[in-house]
């Protein structure tokens, strides 16, 4: 491709195949080529993520697992780990990063880059987008399609194009013709009820759209989502690439089945959602300066108490230390408890982090055997390891096999 | 009760006494100094349960006896006294003050409802005032003030024979000092874990006289009781009852390069860079031969600080991370114009000493006569981003 095929275009939309299905294929090898669904099994459960070979046989994200599996019963059900599929998240927008700072990710699986000041290191848009192509399979081993335009929705429109496993330039010259003959319900803003409403009015393209004026687009679905149908029909969209504030804060918490009072319940709660908020913070990579436990009572009356640490953390047993001391230093004497909470706040990122180091402490710490639970967690499903407190506490639904029954007064 | 007294006097005595008052009484009679007079000494005593502080001085006495009162406000009053001889009078259930034209009138606690104070423990041995008090200071620095970690808030001390050792460390450093002493029997061996503030705040105020006596009573399970004696004053401190970490496991046995430091200069350098060092930032220190450049700062949107400073350098050059205030702490704790600092990676303690000066006048009797090698300060660096 030229130069030349690129001119005006800046934006470019990266968006990952099928990309929770994908990241379990490269997980096990053996499913590659076969249907595979990630999602819940119960006879509530939904389909999170398929791949291209599952969609063959109709199989699409939302549906409910038990008319996939009718659909397609070949399929492999795999229940998902949201921690590494986070973990690959975080390795795909840390390359869109070294590309350029302007990064937008919209979800785990997809981001919005403007490439318009990487030009003379990197070449062209089309260029950066193969070569993002390129590196996302080398290091993550699945695949990503691309779009590029001038602007973000065209962009976007292009990638979902483009999939799977390709790449797709719209340039400003040709908006109109890639954009026209889509069906409305391609155009951001338009959902089934809109679309509705437009195909009422007998406006089943883009360029049916376009063609009408926008006093009668206004009437039709309401003065601003009109006017913003327009605008984007004739490929205006002045959105630009704004690039995300890390998160400031993460973290988990559990409302009981009934209320309970008894403090060694809401320890073993703390120290789950503490295991919980600190995998997270691993697995985007942040450590968090402080803790604050959110203890809602029976009468909805909602207090938190917040600690800073000398020493920034992702260790679980940590925050749990912490959580423990500032729930006890409340001095509840049996309150009939609702809600428990642990958040992690003031987040920083791990590798930008100074860390003040422990005299003495053992080569493989704490820390390590979190990780190593992390990576069992990976192979072998949420909470495969974890402190024997919690054995026999009931795991989080829809994450891999069901524990034992809880014991009585033990919290879901 | 009834006695006259010097004001400086009355207002040293109570206002080391009021030191141990705590903050929040428990109960409200531990809020009070105790003023006991008895054939011409007059006690003034304080206690909270932990710890206990009593001094005495001499009074001209006519009528022996004693009385409770509120310890801040005694303290605050006596400390504003004008210079004149104080009279103090027992009236009823009120304690009248004059000091020339100044009049005061306190209300009494309950003497009845005052607990007696723990008796002092069977003497273990003496040591030079000054001595325990440097080095008491120098350990103590390294000791944790987070309350949740009790084991951490105290300073180990350790009696084997004539030898006394303190350590103390947060888990990020560990100080360690050794001194001799005169152990009331030979071959005496005990170990205890003492509050590491009331233990410097003792050492610190026991200087008065040349020696001071330390008594331990380590009876059953946190029954036990530290009791330092000197000049007039002596204080008891009940004993952290926790286990300390095995500290001589983390002293490095051997070191792959080090470093010779002109104390002042490298913690007035060290001092003006971690002026950008933000918070839970650290001092990064590049050691080549013959120099250590200091940085702080760095990222955009703070501030950067940098400066050179002679050292003598011995290894290969080595990048390391520390916490600014640890750092200067244990600078500021070797007492001696040289210090050296011992280094295994940038990743492992790095060990701060004092260096001896083979100076001439060996008489200069300013310094204690301890060796300056026997104070180690362990630093735990930070590890740098990138």
């Amino acid at each position: 491709m030229t130069r030349d095929r690129a001119a005006g275009c800046t934006v470019l939309h990266v968006d990952m195949d099928a990309f929770f299905a994908s990241v379990e294929v490269r997980r096990h090898p053996e499913l590659a080529g076969t249907p595979v669904i990630v999602g819940g099994v119960g006879n509530r459960g939904v389909v999170t993520s398929a791949t291209y070979e599952a969609r063959r046989y109709g199989v699409h994200s939302a549906m409910p697992t038990s008319r996939a599996l009718r659909l397609c019963p070949t399929a492999t059900v795999l229940p998902g780990d949201l921690d590494l599929y986070a973990e690959v998240s975080r390795s795909v927008m840390a390359l869109f990063r070294s590309l350029t700072p302007l990064v937008e990710p919209l979800s785990l699986d997809e981001a919005f880059l403007d490439v318009s000041g990487s030009g003379r290191r990197l070449g062209d848009p089309v260029a950066i987008g193969e070569y993002i192509r390129a590196r996302v399979f080398d290091e993550q081993g699945i695949t990503c399609s691309v779009g590029v335009a001038g602007s973000k929705f065209v962009a976007k429109l292009a990638s979902t194009r483009a999939k799977p496993d390709g790449l797709l330039v719209v340039p400003p010259a040709e908006v109109m013709d890639f954009l026209h003959p889509l069906p409305v319900g391609a155009l951001w803003g338009v959902g089934p009820k809109t679309e509705e409403v437009l195909l009422r009015l007998g406006l089943r393209t883009v360029g049916d759209l376009a063609h009408v004026p926008a006093r009668t687009l206004q009437r039709a679905v309401g003065q601003a989502a009109g006017s913003h149908l327009h605008e984007l029909a004739w490929g205006r969209d002045p959105r630009r690439v704004v690039p995300d504030e890390p998160d400031r804060s993460t973290g988990a918490e559990e409302t009981f089945g009934t209320d309970v009072d008894d403090p060694q319940v809401i320890h073993r709660e703390l120290l789950h959602l503490s295991e919980r908020t600190a995998g997270r913070l691993r697995s985007t990579g942040h450590l968090a300066r402080t803790v604050t436990v959110k203890i809602r009572f029976a009468d909805f009356t909602t207090i938190t108490r917040s600690r800073t640490l000398k020493v920034p953390t992702d260790v679980g047993q940590e925050l749990y230390d912490t959580a423990r001391t500032l729930f006890d230093a409340l001095g509840l004497d049996r309150a009939r408890i609702r809600l428990v909470g642990v958040r992690a706040e003031g987040l920083v990122e791990a590798e930008a982090t100074a860390r003040q180091l422990e005299l003495g402490a053992r080569e493989h710490g704490r820390r390590d055997a979190e990780l190593a639970a992390d990576r069992a967690a990976r192979r072998f499903g949420a909470g495969a390891v974890r402190p024997a407190t919690l054995l026999g506490r009931r795991q989080v639904p829809g994450a891999g096999p069901v524990a034992r029954d809880p014991s009585p007064g033990t919290p879901r | 009760m009834k006695f006259r007294v010097a004001r400086e006097v009355l207002a040293e005595a109570v206002a080391w006494t009021a030191r141990s008052l705590p903050p929040r009484p428990s109960v409200p009679v531990l809020a009070g100094i105790l003023l006991e007079v008895e054939g011409g000494q007059l006690a003034v005593s304080g206690f909270d349960y932990e710890v206990s502080a009593r001094s005495e001085v001499d009074v001209q006495s006519t009528e022996a006896g004693r009385a409770l009162v509120p310890g801040r406000l005694l303290a605050e009053i006596t400390r504003a006294l004008p210079p004149h001889p104080v009279d103090v009078v027992a009236e009823g259930a009120r304690l009248a003050i004059s000091c020339g034209n100044a009049k005061f009138s306190l209300p009494t606690l309950p003497v009845e409802d005052y607990p007696s104070l723990p008796s002092m423990p069977s003497t273990a041995g003496v040591v030079d005032s000054d001595a325990f008090a440097e080095a008491v200071g120098q350990v103590a620095v390294a000791a944790g003030r987070d309350d949740t970690l009790p084991m951490l808030t105290g300073v180990r001390l350790e009696i084997e024979d004539d030898l006394v050792t303190l350590a103390a460390t947060d888990r990020y450093r560990l100080a360690v000092r050794e001194f001799a002493w005169r152990p009331e029997t030979p071959g005496l061996s005990a170990a205890v874990l003492v509050p590491a503030r009331t233990l410097a705040d003792a050492a610190k105020t026991l200087t008065s006289g040349p020696e001071v006596v330390l008594s331990l009573a380590s009876g059953g399970s946190g029954e036990g009781i530290l009791g330092m004696s000197g000049k007039d004053r002596r204080t008891t401190t009940r004993l952290l009852d926790a286990e300390f970490v095995k500290y001589r496991a983390i002293m490095p046995s051997e070191s792959s390069s080090f470093a010779t430091l002109p104390v002042g200069l490298f913690t007035d350098a060290a001092k003006r860079v971690a002026l950008v060092a933000e918070r839970g930032t650290p001092l990064r220190c590049e050691f080549t031969p013959g120099q250590v450049t200091l940085r702080a700062g760095g990222t955009d949107d703070e501030g950067q600080a940098e400066e050179r400073c002679d050292v003598e350098f011995d290894g290969e050059p080595l990048t390391i991370g520390f916490n600014p205030t640890f750092l200067l702490d244990g600078l500021a704790a070797v007492h001696t114009d040289r210090a050296r600092m011992d280094f295994t990676t940038a990743l492992k303690p790095a060990v701060l000493s004092g260096v001896d000066e083979p100076s001439a006048d060996d008489e200069d009797s300013g310094r204690p006569a301890e060796r300056a090698g026997s104070y180690r300060y362990l630093i735990m660096p930070v590890r740098l981003p990138g």
